[in-house]
């Protein structure tokens, strides 16, 4: 039988109204950082530290952007340099030379990712209203890196979504 | 409301596997009249089924049932146990098996081999249950009725239905437990209810007994559920009671209102208060299917990645890491002001913060072992089994089953143990006729046994029959090629040609040991897991195979070389010798591939450097430096720029962060803090090959074009 | 808060009921056997006792029969968690003092509503 149906027929005592409750604030926290002239941004609860640049030790074959892997307190963490990824800017590796690392969880493992930046900026409160969509045409990125776009002053922050940016296809062998 | 049980699969499978273990186990001690274990049999199984009903595993659910109704009778003396039974539980067994490991790989499984291991029970249960056929009309019966029910609640919809519930109880109803105000709340769940108390029969205060009931109710229901789901409120206190559930005319929502009315001068007479049946109706109606689609967002993968550990390994991790903090507060206060005189107190610090990492990290190893007789289990089976099928009479005799080793060492070294020891049964132990012409006894021996020798574990499989023919080996191997007629062998060396891919000295291939797998495959499998084995043997008198293990795969011996700026490790394991080449024994081949002749081998060099594509120092193959290493029966020479120390490296996994990298095996940390990639020699070779492969290529289309 | 006494030798079944009444605001202690389960009964009280009835060292029927002998227990709603729907089942629980049974597969939700009616 159609309980809903049923349901809503049954007169209900004391139905409350939803108007003047005031919502909570569903704003959430992004950390921003630059690539060349271009503002980025990821969710600060997937940030796990921000270190300084270090060689890391090479991965045999790996793509281009993928730096090698460092020691992080005993686990082994893979480099990807976010300028290369995206072809943003000059790849140069200096004192200041940022890495973000970052943790994402995929199905049921979770994965730490540090990400070369030129620099990290700030922290940026995004309410849900602020974030847009962004736009469908132009740009560097693919579609699937993109959460959305906040507007900053006169700037656009792109928020960026960690669990694509930790995706890396896999690794063929070279010949 | 929803509660997730999926959490629980993972240890569901896990007691099921020590169910089944359990089972088997017993099966194969069980005797006529020994009660205690046929209840543990019985016991297991029930878990199994009851679990499995749990979590809608219903398949799991109805051929267990079957499996226990048959150890029922047993258990009550119905059913004698005899020989024939225990087979076809012992195949059940296999099948429970089957069914839990197809739910922890969420695979398929053969459901012929179920399908007829059910046949085989339910003939058997009908062979002698003469009370089967009844349950079975029982069964259809009760079907029937459901089914006549369900057509009835059809014919309602979507109706709501006016029951009169009349629920007088005896006395002593509430000294059982029952409370009936509860019962009412529950029955108050069903829809919407009015109840009337009637209090007439609550004797005098002297004639008051506290523990005694003396009300009865009268109730009217307004509710879409069936009289069942009404009477099984009911249902702990159906013997304790007077029920009287009756169905009033079917109403429509014109009618509701009259019914509310009802319900409003009626319930002025009830204490209890109410809660409008609307609310609930609503809360199912809008829950439903969130629940749905969340049951189905949380399929869960099955991983058996858990391990059991005794408490005293964890209270004995606990003590160390006491330990090491008293060294590191003993230590940081020596560094609060530390000057010159304070040096030998600091070496002393150092050299107990040493020996206290050494302890932890034994203590942490010791953590993934567990006794071996977890891979011996199967072999009472296995034996019996076989010593069926090839009408050999077999005693196997198990000893050292508390040796502990790696969990996943152990995982990787069950089958090829199947192996060996089917390979003793069916090679080893002689016919019995030929056992006793023989002057032996009529029943062959074959033992297992564990012990540590070193940094290794030592497994035996030992026979007392025919022992190794060497010159019916040397035949054999001559005639399919795999050696000149005119070498001479040792022992070791004629034996070891029993591991020769293609080399089998049964005469026909039996089921037994013959399935395509063969001994070269067993020596595949435990070289890589680091380990070797070596086989003994007399004629007429038996062979001993032995198989080394490292203890862990956790931590391995490594030779750190150098290319370029990068550090890798080789297994120590792998390496055959380490070598500087010279020019004269340098040769190229036309694709591009050097070889290089190693006494009568030629072995192929891979230059590292190329393979991974990373500057190196050296380029030329020419006096350079060569580790010469062996994997699946390939040996190849890894060009590299220096040696450096070898050590005990700590393996971690790549996979866990990034992914598998070919020619790597995983990486670890050196004693900077630095990373360093761990070589996987198979890998590398197949790379190499690849390479080689396309380089011909290239280079037969570049010949081509020339042309 | 009620405090219900929770008596089975499998673990999942253990741990999935104890997590069902935990994550309904019971209060729950676990025991692996009757045995085990008779003493965790003598050191407290509780509101209800939730029994398997297959457990080695002491089934769930005496059990049953051993708590009944107590003073606190004597009046204690008792379930037995079976997958034993006979009435054969049910007479023997309810001889040796059972309140009413549970019958298995154990669903979470069914368990909650129907403890319901032995338990605030």
């Amino acid at each position: 039988m159609d309980i809903q149906t049923l349901a809503n027929e049954i007169p209900v005592q004391g139905e409350y109204a939803l108007e003047g409750i005031d919502f909570i604030s569903t704003g959430e926290q992004y950390l921003t950082f630059s690539l060349g002239q271009e503002q980025y941004a990821v969710n600060i609860l997937s940030v796990e530290e921000i270190r300084s640049w270090e060689q890391p030790t090479h991965i045999p074959n790996a793509p281009k952007f993928v730096k090698g892997v460092i020691n992080m307190r005993g686990i082994i963490v893979p480099i990807i340099d976010l300028r290369l990824k995206f072809g943003i800017g000059d790849a140069k590796y200096s004192k200041t030379t940022v890495v973000v690392v970052l943790t994402a969880q995929h199905m049921t493992k979770s994965r730490t990712m540090g990400f070369v930046v030129d620099a990290v900026s700030d922290v940026l409160n995004a309410e849900q209203d602020d974030i847009k969509a962004a736009p469908a045409f132009g740009g560097n990125l693919a579609q699937h890196y993109i959460e959305g776009i906040v507007n900053v002053d006169e700037n656009v922050v792109t928020l960026l979504n960690v669990n694509a940016l930790q995706v890396i296809a896999k690794q063929k062998a070279n010949s | 409301m929803s509660i997730d049980l999926s959490q629980f699969i993972p240890t569901f499978l896990e007691e099921s596997f020590e169910g089944i273990e359990l089972m088997e186990a017993s099966l194969l001690t069980l005797e006529q009249g020994d009660a205690e274990t046929i209840n543990a049999i019985f016991r297991a199984a029930h878990s199994v089924k009851g679990g499995a009903g749990t979590f809608g595993f219903n398949h799991v659910t109805e051929f267990t049932h079957l499996v226990e109704t048959l150890l029922d009778e047993m258990r009550d003396g119905r059913r004698d146990i005899s020989q024939k039974d225990i087979e076809i539980l012992l195949n059940a067994v296999d099948c429970m098996r089957i069914l839990i490991e197809a739910i922890r790989d969420e695979s398929t499984y053969d459901e012929s081999k179920i399908a007829a291991t059910s046949k085989l029970l339910a003939a058997t249960l009908n062979d002698r249950s003469p009370s089967d056929e009844r349950i079975d009309e029982d069964i259809h019966e009760s079907s029937i009725e459901n089914l006549s029910e369900e057509a009835a609640t059809t014919d309602l919809e979507p109706g709501l239905q006016r029951w009169s519930i009349s629920f007088i109880p005896e006395h002593h109803l509430v000294q059982t437990g029952n409370d009936p105000l509860l019962l009412l709340n529950a029955l108050r769940e069903l829809g919407e209810m009015s109840v009337l108390a009637n209090c007439n029969s609550i004797p005098s205060l002297t004639e008051f007994d506290g523990t005694e009931l003396y009300i009865s109710w009268n109730i009217i229901l307004l509710t879409a559920v069936g009289k069942e789901d009404i009477a099984e409120v009911f249902e702990w206190v159906e013997d304790d009671c007077q029920l009287i559930i009756s169905k009033d005319e079917q109403i429509d929502k014109q009618s509701l209102e009259i019914t509310e009315m009802t319900n409003n001068v009626l319930s002025e007479s009830v204490k209890e208060a109410e809660s409008p049946a609307s609310k609930i109706v609503e809360n199912t109606g809008a829950e439903n299917p969130k629940v749905a689609s969340h049951a189905q967002a949380h399929k869960p993968k099955v991983e058996s990645s858990s391990i059991r550990v005794g408490v005293d390994k964890v209270d004995s991790l606990i003590n160390l890491v006491g330990e090491l903090v008293i060294t590191q507060s003993m230590l940081s206060e020596l560094g609060n002001d530390f000057d010159t005189s304070k040096v030998e107190r600091l070496n002393a610090g150092l050299e107990q913060l040493l020996q206290n990492t050494k302890e932890l990290q034994e203590s942490v190893m010791r953590i993934r072992m567990l006794p071996i007789s977890f891979a011996f289990n199967r072999f009472p089976r296995l034996i019996h089994d076989l010593s069926k099928k090839m009408d050999k009479e077999i005693e196997l005799l198990i000893s050292g089953e508390q040796t502990e080793l790696d969990k996943s060492v152990m995982e990787q070294i069950g089958d090829p143990l199947v192996h060996l020891v089917r390979n003793a049964v069916d090679h080893g132990i002689e016919a019995t006729d030929v056992r006793v012409a023989n002057g032996k006894p009529e029943k062959g021996t074959v033992s297992l046994d564990a012990y540590h020798q070193g940094g290794s574990i030592v497994i035996e499989i030992k026979d007392d029959g025919g022992g190794i023919d060497r010159e019916a080996v040397l035949a054999k191997a001559k005639e399919r090629g795999l050696i000149d007629e005119s070498s001479s062998l040792n022992d070791a060396q004629v034996y070891d040609l029993l591991f020769e891919p293609g080399f089998s000295t049964a005469k026909e291939v039996s089921d037994i040991s013959g399935r395509g797998v063969g001994m070269d495959v067993v020596k595949r499998n435990i070289q890589s897991l680091g380990g070797r084995i070596q086989i003994e043997s007399e004629l007429g008198l038996g062979s001993t195979f032995k198989v080394f293990l490292p203890l862990t795969l956790a931590i391995l011996d490594g030779q750190l070389i150098k290319v370029g700026r990068e550090v890798y490790i080789i297994p120590l394991i792998t390496i055959v010798e380490s070598l500087q080449t010279q020019e004269s024994l340098i040769n190229r081949t036309s694709g591009g591939m050097v070889l290089y002749r190693l006494r009568e081998d030629n072995v192929p060099v891979i230059p590292i450097y190329k393979l991974f594509n990373i500057p190196a120092e050296n380029k030329e193959i020419k006096n350079s430096l060569l580790v010469v290493v062996e994997a699946d029966g390939q040996k190849v020479g890894l060009m590299v720029d220096d040696l450096l120390a070898q050590q005990q490296v700590v393996v971690k996994s790549l996979n866990d962060n990034y992914q598998q990298v070919e020619g790597i095996s995983g990486a670890t940390i050196l004693g900077d803090g630095s990373v360093a990639m761990i070589l996987d020699v198979p890998s590398m070779i197949t790379m190499a090959l690849k390479v080689a492969k396309t380089q011909q290529e290239t280079h037969i289309m570049t010949e081509e074009a020339m042309h | 808060m009620s405090k219900i006494l929770v008596v089975d030798d499998s673990n999942s079944i253990r741990d999935m009921v104890s997590f069902t009444l935990k994550s309904s605001g019971y209060q729950t202690v676990e025991a692996h056997d009757g045995q085990d389960g008779l003493s965790k009964a003598q050191m407290g009280a509780f509101d209800l006792v939730i029994t398997d009835v297959n457990m080695p060292n002491m089934d769930g029927i005496t059990l049953c029969q051993e708590l009944r002998k107590l003073t606190s227990f004597q009046y204690t709603p008792i379930l037995m968690l079976t997958t034993e729907s006979s009435t054969d089942m049910k007479q023997r629980g309810k001889a040796a003092g059972a309140t009413g049974w549970l019958v298995k597969p154990f669903n979470p939700e069914k368990l909650l509503a129907t403890i319901k009616r032995v338990v605030r």
